[in-house]
C-alpha cells in the first residue's frame, strides 16, 4: 500500500465539515480509490442519509453475504488466470499464497514465475494432471501396507503414500485442525501444497462441504480490509478500509446486516468513543483488579514508610510493618515514638509526621478511589445495557399490550420501540466514555467532553424513567410526545458527544494536543 | 482403543523392531497397541549420560500415525529423567517433531533416534527455564500443552 503517506497527510488537512455530495461509491474504495477523501468523513453508506452533515465518527464500510464473498473471489482468480494464463487451479493457490494481494502477485510472477510458484507449492514440472496409480511393489511409508493393486498418489515431490493413509491425513487436517489452503505433503520436512486439483480428486465427498467453507474462509481472514461478522452464527463478511495505524485516531464502528454493531479495529462490540488501545488496556484492568481494588481501599491502610498493605485485625494503635519494622500509629499514621504510650487512643492528628504519611497515603488511596470512581459507572452502564435485552423483550410485550388497551394501531406503538433502540445505544456508548475519561488528560477540552457525557447522561436517564411507567400511564398522549422526543434528544446527544470526540481524537493527533494523552500513570 | 488403521500400521512396526532395532534403542514391552516402553542411551561418550539408559513411554491414540503418539520420559529405579533443557523433570519433553513438525511418515523407531540424538548433542547440564513451576502447575497432557519450539523456529 504505497499510497498510505499521502493519503494520510490529506486527513490532516482536510476541514471536517465537508457537504455531503453522496458520491460514496463504496467499490472504489476497495483498495486505492480514496487518495483524496479522508475516510472517517465518508458517511456511512449503511445508513439512510437522514443525516444532513457527515458525522465524524462514521466511517465507511460495505457488508458482503457469502455469495458476495464468493464472487470477489471467483473475479480474481478469473483476472489473475487471464492476465497470467495459468490454470484456476494454480491461479487459486497462488492468490491464497500472497493473501490476495493480486498486484503483488502478479507483479512477482511477471518477475520470476519460476520463483513465485515454488515459494507457493506449485513446483513446475511436466507431469500431466495428479491422478491415484497404482505402482507395482509399493509399500506406503504411513501404513506399511504393501498387498498389490494399492491405489497410491503423490504430489510432484514424488512423495508417494497410500490414497487410503492421504485421505486419513486430510481428514485430520481439514476437520481436526481446520486447515484447507495450505496443507502440505505428508513428508516429512516437505513443504510442497497440496494444490486444489489434488485435493479434489482426494477429498471425500463427506469432507468436500468442509473443505470449501474453509477455504472460503481464508478469503476473509488473509484479507486485511476484511472481516467476519462475530456475531453467532451471521455469515457475513465486511470491508472496511481502516488502516490499523490510525485506530488511535479513528473507532472504526461498523453494523452487520444482521444488526450486530461492532468495532472492525478489534472485533469486541462497539466501543465508542475509547479507541481500541484504550479499551484493550481499561479491560485488562479491570480484569485485573477493579474487585481487589474495592477491597483494599475499604479495608487496609499502606505502611507510611515501604508502603506494603495492611489489614489490622485487631489490637491496639502501634503498628510495627512486617516488611521494613517501620513503628506508626494506626489512626494518624505518624511515626509511633511520637506517642508515648498511648496505645489506644490517638490525640496527635496534628503532628507533622502524621500529616506527611496521611499526604502519601491520600495520594494512592486518590489514584485508587479515581479508577473506581469510572469503572462503577462504567460497571454500572455495562449491567444497564445488559438489562436493555430485557427492556427490549418488555417493550414487545408492552407495545402490544398497549395496542389492545388503549386502541392504538400498531404503527402508533413504534416509539416505545425507538425509544428502547436509542437507551441501548446510549448506554453502550455512555459505558466506554468512562473507560475512555478515566485514560483523558485533563484540561479544556475534557471539560466539554465531560459536559457532553453528563448531558447525555442525564436524558438516558430520563429517558429510562419514563420509559418504566406503568401501561397505563404509557398510553397517555402528552407522555408519548414526551418519550419522543426525549428519544431524538438522547440520539442527538449521543451524536453530537461522538462526533466531537471524533473531532478531537483525529485533531488531537494531528496538533499533538494531548486531548487523550494517555496518563501513563495509570496503566 | 486404537483404530483399525493404527493397529495395522503398529503391528507391522512392532514386528520390524522385534526383529531388530538399531544400537542404543532396546524394547522393553509392547503387550498391547496402545502402549510401549523403550529404553534408549547414548552411543558417543557424552559425559552427561554416560552409563545411563532411559526408558520412554509411547501412547498411541486411535488417529495414530496420522497424530503424533505421546511420548514422555518415565522415571523407574535405574531410570532417571535425563538432565536436558527440553526435558523437564517430570519427563515431559518439548520437541516440536512430536507436536507441530510430526509427519505421519515418523515412526516409534525414527522418534527414538531423534531423542538419541538430541541428547548426544546436549552440552547444558540444566532443565528449561521455569521448570520447577511447570511441573507443578501443569496438569495438561503433553499434547495439549503449546509449546514454543523457540530452538527451531525460524
Amino acid at each position: 500500500m504505497d499510497t498510505d503517506d499521502e493519503f494520510m497527510s490529506n486527513v490532516s488537512s482536510e476541514d471536517d465539515m465537508l457537504p455531503d455530495d453522496s458520491d460514496n461509491d463504496l467499490s472504489g474504495d476497495e483498495d486505492f480509490g480514496f487518495d483524496d477523501e479522508p475516510d472517517h468523513y465518508i458517511i456511512d453508506s449503511q445508513k439512510d442519509g437522514a443525516e444532513k452533515r457527515k458525522a465524524a465518527y462514521d466511517i465507511s464500510f460495505k457488508v458482503y453475504q457469502p455469495a458476495d464473498v464468493q464472487k470477489q473471489q471467483n473475479d480474481l482468480i478469473d483476472e489473475v488466470n487471464m492476465i497470467l494464463d495459468i490454470s484456476k487451479e494454480e491461479a487459486a493457490i497462488l492468490l491464497r499464497h500472497f493473501r490476495w494481494n493480486k498486484e503483488r502477485l502478479i507483479e512477482d510472477y511477471m518477475d520470476r514465475p519460476g520463483k513465485v510458484l515454488d515459494a507457493a507449492g506449485l513446483s513446475r514440472s511436466s507431469a500431466g494432471p495428479p491422478k491415484m496409480q497404482v505402482i507395482p511393489d509399493f509399500m506406503c511409508d504411513i501404513c506399511c501396507e504393501d498387498e498389490p493393486g494399492l491405489e497410491s498418489f503423490a504430489l510432484k515431490c514424488g512423495h508417494r503414500y497410500c490414497v487410503h493413509c492421504y485421505r486419513h491425513y486430510l481428514a485430520q487436517k481439514i476437520r481436526g485442525e481446520g486447515e484447507a489452503a495450505r496443507i502440505q505433503c505428508p513428508s516429512e520436512g516437505c513443504n510442497l501444497i497440496i494444490d486444489a486439483r489434488s485435493l479434489d480428486i482426494l477429498v471425500t465427498p463427506d469432507l468436500t462441504e468442509r473443505y470449501h467453507e474453509l477455504l472460503h474462509r481464508t478469503y476473509v481472514e488473509d484479507k486485511e480490509t476484511l472481516k467476519w461478522c462475530p456475531a453467532p452464527d451471521c455469515q457475513n463478511a465486511i470491508e472496511c478500509a481502516v488502516k490499523k495505524k490510525d485506530l488511535d485516531k479513528v473507532v472504526p464502528t461498523v453494523t452487520c446486516l444482521c444488526g450486530h454493531r461492532f468495532c472492525f479495529g478489534c472485533i469486541l462490540n462497539d466501543h465508542q468513543p475509547a479507541p481500541c488501545e484504550l479499551v484493550k488496556r481499561w479491560l485488562k484492568k479491570c480484569a485485573d483488579d477493579s474487585e481487589t481494588a474495592n477491597w483494599i481501599s475499604a479495608n487496609t491502610k499502606e505502611c507510611p514508610k515501604c508502603n506494603s498493605t495492611i489489614e489490622k485485625n485487631g489490637g491496639c494503635n502501634h503498628m510495627t510493618c512486617r516488611k521494613c519494622k517501620h513503628e506508626f500509629c494506626w489512626m494518624c499514621m505518624g511515626l509511633w515514638s511520637e506517642h508515648g504510650t498511648s496505645w489506644y487512643n490517638c490525640n496527635r492528628y496534628e503532628e507533622k509526621s502524621g500529616t506527611d504519611a496521611r499526604d502519601a497515603q491520600a495520594r494512592s488511596r486518590i489514584s485508587l478511589e479515581r479508577y473506581l470512581h469510572y469503572y462503577n459507572r462504567y460497571a454500572n452502564h455495562e449491567q444497564s445495557a445488559r438489562l436493555d435485552k430485557d427492556i427490549y423483550h418488555k417493550t414487545e410485550k408492552k407495545m402490544v399490550q398497549l395496542q389492545k388497551e388503549s386502541g392504538m394501531s400498531w404503527i402508533e406503538v413504534q416509539y416505545l420501540n425507538s425509544a428502547s433502540q436509542a437507551l441501548q445505544t446510549c448506554r453502550q456508548t455512555l459505558m466506554w466514555t468512562y473507560a475512555f475519561a478515566f485514560y483523558l488528560a485533563r484540561n479544556n477540552l475534557t471539560e466539554i467532553f465531560e459536559d457532553n457525557q453528563k448531558d447525555l447522561e442525564m436524558a438516558v436517564e430520563a429517558l429510562s424513567e419514563m420509559f418504566e411507567r406503568p401501561i397505563t400511564e404509557l398510553a397517555d398522549p402528552k407522555l408519548k410526545v414526551e418519550i419522543m422526543d426525549k428519544t431524538s434528544y438522547c440520539n442527538k446527544r449521543r451524536v453530537i458527544l461522538l462526533d466531537d470526540t471524533a473531532q478531537n481524537l483525529a485533531e488531537g493527533m494531528r496538533t499533538r494536543i494531548s486531548f487523550w494523552s494517555v496518563r501513563m500513570a495509570n496503566k | 482403543m486404537p483404530a483399525q488403521f493404527a493397529a495395522k500400521r503398529l503391528g507391522k512396526e512392532l514386528q520390524k523392531i522385534s526383529n531388530s532395532l538399531p544400537p542404543g534403542i532396546e524394547l522393553v514391552s509392547a503387550n498391547n497397541l496402545e502402549e510401549w516402553l523403550l529404553d534408549i542411551q547414548v552411543l558417543d561418550n557424552n559425559p552427561l549420560y554416560q552409563n545411563e539408559k532411559y526408558r520412554l513411554k509411547f501412547r498411541f491414540g486411535s488417529s495414530y500415525p496420522i497424530e503424533p503418539p505421546e511420548v514422555i520420559f518415565v522415571k523407574v529405579p535405574d531410570r532417571p529423567i535425563p538432565m536436558h533443557p527440553h526435558i523437564y523433570s517430570n519427563g515431559i519433553i518439548c520437541l516440536d517433531l512430536l507436536g507441530t513438525g510430526w509427519s505421519p511418515v515418523q515412526n516409534v523407531e525414527s522418534v527414538c533416534m531423534s531423542l538419541q540424538s538430541m541428547l548426544t548433542g546436549n552440552t547444558k547440564d540444566e532443565r528449561p527455564p521455569g521448570d520447577e513451576e511447570f511441573v507443578r502447575a501443569n496438569r495438561l497432557r503433553p499434547k495439549d500443552i503449546e509449546f514454543y519450539y523457540h530452538d527451531n523456529d525460524v
